[in-house]
């Protein structure tokens, strides 16, 4: 009988795989999105198709280009939140190019040039986001009010096409600012937050999603509880999102403390804009954060930091991407920073003395 | 008790069921015993017979050579067939120095040493003697000799025996029957070892998930004010001899010390119970209690085994392990591979493991996703991730500084590894390499230094050459000036 012995132990393994991880990532993303794409209806139900398409084909390609086995990679489930994330980081009724063009360099040049899954640097879904931001920022600040499916108002099957496919329709009128855009163009006109923040819809509207914005902006409950329920199945930590979320929080209500009229409130800059899909979803990406709970922490007051000072000061009226993308660059650094003390050795790498050395 | 919270670590899917209520059973007298000459760390023994010869039952066939390693008895009596090279019960495979054993089916015992009546009425050094001529080792599968062991009462101060019942590998439970059935030995020759280290207490530190087991010892122990038994959690690795101490005693034993730095010596159960054997009877190690079990055995068991004796036998005792996908000496978290099942029981076998797919859960390892699992759950609080990306790119010395050597290969990493990525076997590789890369180093410089003592004495001789010459040109030229000052004063005078 010829037993190989080709490796050591241990002889037995958990039952946590990747594509379960991945799937249980989509999972807990199900209920906003669901939500989301009721609220702005066909429009951005075509959106969210053409991103995923788009991101599964680029996928298909740079694996095939790279030599690898397609039926694999695509089974891991990784390029399908890259997708995801990125159909919902987008304006819910952007034309389809848009999508197609944040797709392909979410993929090609955040992913496969860095390496493929595991190698990549920097967020792939905050990298297409952010290109078609700063590439087309008409498109991308175009947001409209919700507008749930099958409403009143709401866009009807091949107006909805017209829309997506089409070439484009005309926002006036219809358009609005994101809760964000619009303070921070309302100081630039000197009228002060306090002002402001009368105009725009009360907290708990905001949080329920009925306000412009981006897809995955809206509908904070549900994604609190996809993150509760990632916390619960071990997925991510409270580390990163607690982090982000507390330093963002702690910084508003401090300035809008001392300066009310020039600070929104710390409650607004958790509520408004991506600071719950970031905080939950993108900033937590394994890949591209570190890999230890104190480099977790630093991460993710680092977002939370940066992302106050965007919003804040910075000609962009949203930062979160952003943020992700500046803290991803710092994630190699985090990493050799932050190690965990080694059992039996000091912070420095030293054995503990004994009782009695010196 | 108060415990102490250790870092890290996993809770396996334990299946200790299928064994934990199956009592020990005997093995029938096998057909041939092979009894390598190395069954211990440490240098292998010398042996003490010829091919041909008649033993007895607990004869010594190899002694000890050397100062850290341990004696080999016969297992039963029989006649000697042969000194020769067989498969080692290792993963390599390689060949190692078996005698081999026929029973003559008589078991005759040979005159074995008396049974100290009081153990402790004699000095540490008897204890320690008894157990070194008794060839015992480290039951729970280190295999080190434990006279070496217990001989550290002499250069350490120490507080505690800690007494290692915690068994947290899956599948085991021969440790669990042998404290269940034989409760009173392992307290008696816990209390022995105690006394031979000097160690004013005895603690036995045994998981929760085993109440049996530590109601038998709690009942064993209730005679002696200093010995109690103290519950651990269930949480692999419980059962490290470091995290043990810390979860105890709290202390944490620095980086390249001993736990006796810090006042503990652990010791295995069953060890404890062959040392009672040994000082009580003065009966050397001839068996050992191995759990037989895994999905592929027919019928799991508990099984009080020669050593000596062939996996196959043991295998065929218990149903065989038909459709097994691996098969394991010890537990599926830190056990070894088997390279064949045509090797022997040996001291530090604990189990025997033939383990269907569905139970090792092998997979292709896939690409890192950096998730970080093997940074939270990595008892010794390394990053798993890193070290094993230095490795791959062969960047050993990189690897040693964020502390691979301080890795215990536990297994922890790549149990929760959504990957599937084999980490410990990156981990093994670097601690051999960094291990052989340091031999050399140091043989270079031993070299080295030779060479230059050569070269220096060397030098110091020609400087000494020249220093003659020199002396005695001077001399000479002293002698010439003198001769010549004589000659023109001579001269002078003469004018």
């Amino acid at each position: 009988m010829s037993i190989v012995v080709d490796r050591s132990g241990p002889f037995t393994h958990g039952s946590n795989n990747v594509s379960r991880t991945m799937f249980t990532v989509l999972a807990a993303l199900t209920p906003a999105t669901l939500f989301n794409l009721y609220l702005f209806g066909w429009p951005a139900i075509f959106l969210f198709v053409v991103t995923m398409a788009a991101c599964l084909a680029s996928e298909f390609i740079a694996i095939r280009v790279g030599g690898g086995d397609p039926n694999r990679a695509l089974g891991d489930g990784s390029v399908l939140i890259t997708g995801w994330l990125l159909a919902l980081s987008l304006p819910p009724w952007a034309p389809w190019w848009v999508a197609v063009v944040a797709s392909v360099f979410a993929v090609f040049l955040a992913k496969h040039a860095f390496g493929g899954l595991g190698q990549n640097v920097f967020n792939p879904a905050m990298v297409g986001r952010v290109v078609v931001l700063v590439s087309f920022p008409v498109q991308m600040t175009a947001f409209v009010p919700a507008k749930p499916l099958f409403s009143a108002g709401a866009p009807g099957f091949a107006e909805s096409l017209h829309i997506t496919f089409g070439r484009g329709v005309s926002l006036d009128g219809i358009s609005a600012a994101s809760q964000l855009g619009y303070i921070k163009t309302e100081l630039s006109r000197g009228v002060p937050v306090t002002q402001s923040m009368a105009h725009l819809p009360d907290l708990s509207d905001m949080m329920l999603g009925f306000h412009p914005g981006s897809m995955g902006e809206t509908a904070l409950p549900l994604i609190l509880l996809g993150g509760l329920f990632l916390m619960a199945r071990k997925i991510i930590t409270w580390h990163v999102p607690v982090a982000m979320l507390g330093t963002l929080f702690v910084l508003g209500t401090v300035f809008n403390t001392l300066d009310p009229a020039r600070h929104a409130s710390g409650w607004f800059h958790l509520i408004s804009g991506a600071s719950f899909l970031g905080a939950f979803f993108i900033a937590t990406d394994y890949v591209t954060s570190p890999v230890s709970k104190q480099g977790q922490l630093a991460f993710g007051i680092g977002i939370g930091l940066l992302t106050w000072i965007i919003r804040t000061y910075a000609g962009y009226p949203e930062g979160v991407a952003f943020a992700v993308l500046l803290m991803n660059a710092l994630t190699p650094i985090l990493d050799q920073h932050f190690r965990p003390r080694v059992f039996g050795r000091t912070r420095k790498g030293e054995p503990l003395p004994l009782k009695g050395d010196k | 008790m108060k415990l102490f919270p250790i870092m890290g670590g996993i809770h396996p899917e334990y299946r200790k069921e299928l064994t934990s209520e199956k009592a020990i059973v005997a093995l029938p007298l096998p057909e041939a015993l092979y009894l390598p000459l190395q069954q211990h760390m440490g240098a292998p023994a010398g042996t003490t017979v010829e091919p041909g010869d008649l033993v007895k039952k607990g004869q010594l066939l190899a002694r000890a050579s050397g100062a850290i390693s341990a004696a080999v008895h016969a297992p039963t009596s029989g006649r000697i067939e042969a000194i020769t090279e067989i498969t080692a019960p290792h993963p390599s495979g390689l060949p190692t120095l078996t005698i081999i054993l026929v029973p003559d089916g008589k078991d005759e015992w040979a005159e074995l040493p008396d049974a100290i009546a009081d153990p402790f009425a004699v000095t540490p050094q008897v204890i320690r003697d008894r157990v070194a001529q008794s060839g015992i080792v480290g039951m729970g599968g280190a295999t080190f000799p434990s006279a070496v062991k217990l001989g550290l009462g002499t250069s350490h101060k120490l507080e505690i025996l800690l007494l290692n019942g915690a068994e947290c590998e899956p599948y085991l439970t021969c440790d669990d029957r042998i404290m269940r059935e034989h409760a009173d030995a392992v307290v008696d020759g816990a209390r022995i070892m105690a006394h031979a280290l000097g160690a004013p207490k005895v603690i036995i530190a045994v998981e929760t998930n085993k109440p049996q087991a530590i109601e038998a010892l709690g009942k064993a122990a209730a005679a002696f004010d200093n010995v109690s038994v103290a519950p651990v959690p269930v949480q692999y690795p419980m059962g490290a001899e470091r995290h043990l101490t810390q979860a105890i005693t709290g202390r944490e034993t620095p980086a390249r010390k001993l736990t006796a730095d810090v006042g503990v010596v652990v010791h295995n159960v069953a060890t404890a119970r062959a040392v009672h054997d040994a000082v009580r009877q003065g009966r050397p190690l001839l068996s050992r209690v191995v759990t037989v079990s895994g999905g592929a055995v027919a019928e799991p068991k508990n099984v009080e085994v020669l050593l000596g004796t062939k996996v196959t036998e043991l295998l065929k005792f218990c149903g065989g392990a038909q459709g097994a996908k691996r098969f394991v000496s010890g537990g599926p978290m830190m056990g070894q591979p088997l390279p064949s099942l045509d090797v022997p029981v040996v001291k530090g076998t604990s189990g025997i493991l033939g383990l269907t797919l569905a139970e090792t859960k092998e997979a292709e390892p896939s690409p890192c996703i950096r998730c970080g699992s093997c940074v939270t759950y990595c008892p010794c609080g390394l990053v798993p991730v890193e070290m094993a990306s230095f490795i791959r790119h062969e960047k050993l010395e990189e690897a040693a500084k964020i502390g691979v050597q301080d890795c215990v290969s536990c297994g922890s990493c790549s149990y929760i590894c959504p990957s599937h990525i084999p980490l410990v076997h990156y981990f093994n590789y670097a601690k051999g390499r960094i291990a052989a890369l340091d031999r050399e180093r140091r043989k270079m410089e031993q070299t080295k230094a030779l060479v230059e003592a050569h070269n220096a004495r060397l030098e110091r001789q020609a400087q000494a050459k020249r220093e003659a010459a020199a002396k005695a040109k001077a001399a000479k030229e002293a002698a010439e000036a003198a001769a010549q000052a004589q000659s023109s004063t001579q001269g002078g005078a003469s004018a």
